[in-house]
């Protein structure tokens, strides 16, 4: 559904939905506000891991990769023979951890991004093919669709890893297989409702081309959910990521991301927590953000994704 | 029912052909499957004897009739680290996974549905909201980090717990848990939304006029119908299971197939891991088809569509 296709309020002066509106709630005089709270935390904590990966460099305190074996495992700068120069402590190579995860935030958002675009993507013009075109194509999309549901797609990444070699471009790939089905199987169920309405048939009638109705008037209709669905899926993305660098099917070390830091700091747990522990707690706080926030912004933007 | 298990056999029989092609032209992707399936330090006897056995010198349609010949008969080649056939591996494996995972489903079942029940009977109150933000949360935290985080607490600091590996009674507790959360967030939310919907619907309303006990309508009436839902998601807890095992077994270095898996990562072992990915999909696949069976019998409205 189109902005401008939505039920419109029955307020003297209804409000045109911007970006701008979507942050800041119009406040109707003698109304109570019809939406959820914006969710400012979640947004402060996203802004600053956001900030924090795209100026790493000046940010971080230490490289991320150059190790200072004299300064190793010193705990955090609170704890007891924790040094001021290390804030958050560093691991059994002597790498401050703080760096660490500001370089580690970089490789996190870009994973997503990429992963995103790419699996997303695809998501995207199968189920509008799917729905649009619905019989035999529908049919037999929707059964790879069932099929890439029933098969765990950590086990291809996995696989993936090992043939291919670790690195970003394997990783993205694998992350991808875990996220194309979701998205056709959403957005091919709004197709298939949005294909009935006049202004297709209009179209239709006017003569367009099934691709031009699927990409002038299919697509722009379909995109507030694609934009839900994305923002739902960061946290899937940001702990498949995790989980894989963690099963040492990720970025290859030294690159430091969060899933190996964690992986790293594992066998140190009786001695030093903060190196595993520490990055959990990033991981952690990102993808509740992230989830927080999309759940507000599905509620704004398609309250019928809410069964899903 | 017979032309419905047939289809599912038939669709069962095609997905674990498309996983067999797909392992098979991934081992292929990257030049000489030689390097793969061999150790580093093979010796240039073993390398010619491998490319003989696995048809090497023909063209890769012959291979992967090869390939599928072996496959039939449960050779899915030797593991390079363990020195033994892949599938032996695996099955001497699994046997420990299969201990883990019914305490797993059970602790899951036991925490997540009660607080989707009681969600949903106090929907939107204090009580849905928190039990919200147990599953919101339980999403949000990797769960291989929770493992670490439960090992921290209660084997380092508190000393009650044993860290790792297979061992009595008090070893199963940290892995259970950490497996059972793979599922506590899927099976409360299904509960909630299920009991939401029957607890609206003609039966109940009758049960509450014939004077039944509000514990027994809800317990009874509605939660045995809310618990079909349930049912229909299986596939994907088998799946999160899957996945559990392999990060919760890695973290706990419990003897199963899933810190196989991980293995065969780490070390490379492409012939172990092919065999472990074709024998899981197998697994999977058989469950699946066992509970679709189950589902249909139970509700006869599925057999048609």
């Amino acid at each position: 559904m189109a902005f401008t296709e939505r039920p419109t309020s029955t307020d003297a002066v209804a409000p045109r939905l911007s970006l701008w509106r979507l942050v800041w709630p119009a406040r109707v005089p003698g109304h109570f506000r019809r939406t959820a709270r914006v969710p400012w935390i979640p947004i402060a904590i996203i802004s600053v891991i956001v900030v924090m990966a795209v100026f790493a460099p000046l940010l971080a305190p230490y490289s991320p990769i150059d190790q200072t074996l004299r300064d190793k495992l010193l705990p955090p700068a609170w704890m007891a023979g924790g040094s001021d120069k290390y804030l958050l402590g560093t691991d059994a190579f002597g790498r401050d951890i703080l760096s660490r995860l500001i370089y580690g935030a970089r490789v996190s958002l870009m994973v997503a991004l990429l992963a995103l675009t790419a699996g997303g993507g695809v998501g995207l013009a199968i189920g509008i093919v799917a729905g649009y075109v619905g019989g035999a194509v529908d049919s037999v999309l929707m059964r790879l669709v069932d099929a890439a549901f029933t098969f765990p797609a950590i086990l291809f990444a996995l696989l993936l890893a090992v043939t291919m070699g670790q690195g970003l471009g394997t990783l993205v790939i694998a992350i991808s297989l875990l996220l194309w089905a979701s998205f056709a199987r959403v957005i091919r169920g709004e197709v298939l409702s949005l294909r009935q309405r006049d202004f297709v048939a209009l179209a239709r009638v006017r003569g367009c081309s099934a691709p031009r109705i699927m990409l002038t008037h299919i697509l722009p209709n379909v995109l507030n959910t694609f934009m839900v669905l994305v923002t739902l899926n960061i946290g899937v993305v940001i702990i498949a990521e995790a989980t894989l660098s963690f099963l040492g099917a990720g970025i290859p070390p030294p690159t430091p991301t969060w899933g190996l830091m964690i992986s790293e700091g594992r066998g140190r747990i009786a001695d030093a927590w903060w190196v595993a522990l520490i990055p959990g707690i990033a991981i952690t706080l990102m993808v509740l953000s992230v989830n927080l926030f999309g759940d507000w912004l599905r509620d704004r933007l398609d309250p019928r994704l809410r069964q899903l | 029912m017979k032309r419905y298990i047939a289809r599912r056999l038939m669709q069962g029989a095609i997905l674990l052909c498309m996983v067999a092609t797909i392992v098979f032209f991934l081992g292929r992707l990257t030049g000489n499957p030689v390097d793969l399936m061999l150790p580093e330090d093979a010796t240039p006897e073993d390398r010619a004897a491998l490319t003989q056995t696995l048809g090497l010198d023909g063209p890769i349609l012959d291979q992967f009739a090869i390939f599928v010949g072996k496959a039939v008969h449960g050779d899915l080649g030797m593991s390079i680290r363990m020195k033994q056939p892949a599938v032996e591996a695996f099955f001497d494996r699994l046997p420990n996974t299969l201990s883990l995972i019914p305490w797993a489903i059970l602790l899951g079942m036991m925490l997540g549905i009660p607080l989707g029940v009681v969600a949903a009977l106090h929907r939107g109150s204090f009580l849905d909201r928190a039990a919200g933000t147990v599953a919101v949360l339980g999403i949000a935290m990797p769960s291989f980090w929770l493992g670490i985080l439960l090992i921290f607490v209660f084997s380092v600091e508190l000393g009650w717990l044993p860290s790792g590996r297979m061992g009595g009674p008090a070893h199963y507790v940290l892995p259970v848990f950490t497996l059972a959360t793979f599922l506590v967030a899927g099976f409360m939310r299904i509960t909630r939304s299920a009991m939401l919907e029957v607890m609206e619907s003609e039966f109940v309303k009758l049960a509450r006029i014939k004077g039944l006990s509000e514990a027994v309508v809800i317990w009874k009436h509605c939660l045995r119908n809310a618990l079909i839902p349930v049912l229909t998601l299986w596939g994907v807890f088998v799946g999160n299971l899957i996945t559990g095992a392999i990060v919760t077994e890695t973290v706990f270095a419990w003897p199963g197939i899933g810190r196989l898996t991980y293995e065969a990562v780490i070390y490379r072992d492409f012939p172990l891991l092919q065999a472990v990915i074709i024998l899981k999909s197998i697994l999977i696949l058989s469950i699946n088809l066992g509970v679709d069976i189950l589902y249909a019998y139970v509700d006869p409205r599925i057999r048609v569509t």
